[in-house]
């Protein structure tokens, strides 16, 4: 551990368990292509979680995406597993290939929908620059959160036992 | 466009900023198509998905679910997309 403070972020109204999830349409990268698909597509076939973590190329996203990776926790249960970042399709692919995952990631260079979950984070020293807080919505086919784990310090990893926990018991 | 990929019957791979794609989505908006785009990466060894479904990886390419045709290059589609969607099949009669 550090031995220091780390940097807490403000209190934030955010998406929390037992409400639904806005819907959003965004580019949605697989390893092969992108098309536009919404949040609720996904939700149709199952219940959902969706990732939210910092541009990829920063060292949050190479930590998070290796765990979920190795949890690999669509195989033993019923859920979809997408990430979004701020990062555009290309640096999407890069990622989902460095990593060798299976999972897409929504592309929202605009920020919109971490704005609609209420969990904006503007960075420190990147003018003009803001992408979601780490964040881990656990939705079910109706788009109701089950499950909510929004970033309070930065940086902030989710708890994946937690996690896990909650898909188990969908 | 932001539909849902279940609900347009073409699918059309493309390459940003491309212009033989550009050609072809002229032709899709003129007759007023659903289509969902799928782009792809430049780098041609990086377009295995457009080899699968047309047998080689240039773009643009489209699949139309209504008739069954999947077809690459551009002035090939604008041709089947005038003799599909255009006058002349108002002109045949058919629905």
């Amino acid at each position: 551990m550090v031995e220091f403070d780390v940097v807490e972020l403000p209190e934030t109204d955010h998406l929390a368990a037992g409400d639904t999830a806005p819907d959003f349409t965004r580019p949605l990268v697989n390893d092969e292509y992108w098309e536009d698909a919404s949040l609720s597509d996904l939700t149709d076939e199952g219940p959902v979680l969706l990732v939210f973590f910092p541009m990829d190329g920063a060292f949050p996203a190479t930590y998070v995406w290796n765990e979920l990776r190795d949890r690999a926790w669509d195989d033993d249960y019923d859920v979809r597993i997408v990430g979004l970042s701020i990062s555009d399709p290309y640096a999407h692919k890069r990622l989902i290939e460095e990593r060798e995952m299976d999972y897409r990631l929504f592309s929202d260079p605009q920020n919109g929908v971490a704005e609609e979950y209420g969990i904006v984070h503007d960075l420190d020293g990147m003018a003009g620059v803001s992408e979601p807080r780490p964040a881990v919505f656990l939705l079910d086919d109706d788009r109701t959160v089950e499950y909510a784990w929004v970033a309070s310090e930065w940086p902030d990893f989710p708890d994946y036992d937690e996690i896990r926990a909650a898909i188990e018991s969908l | 466009m932001s539909q849902r990929a279940d609900d347009s019957t073409i699918t059309f791979y493309r390459l940003q900023a491309c212009p033989f794609c550009e050609r072809v989505v002229r032709k899709l908006h003129e007759y007023d198509l659903d289509y969902q785009s799928r782009f792809v990466e430049p780098m041609h060894s990086d377009r295995n998905v457009v080899k699968r479904i047309s047998g080689k990886r240039s773009v643009p390419a489209i699949v139309d679910e209504n008739t069954g045709v999947t077809m690459s290059e551009s002035g090939n589609i604008v041709e089947y997309l005038d003799r599909t969607y255009g006058n002349e099949r108002a002109r045949g009669g058919a629905n």
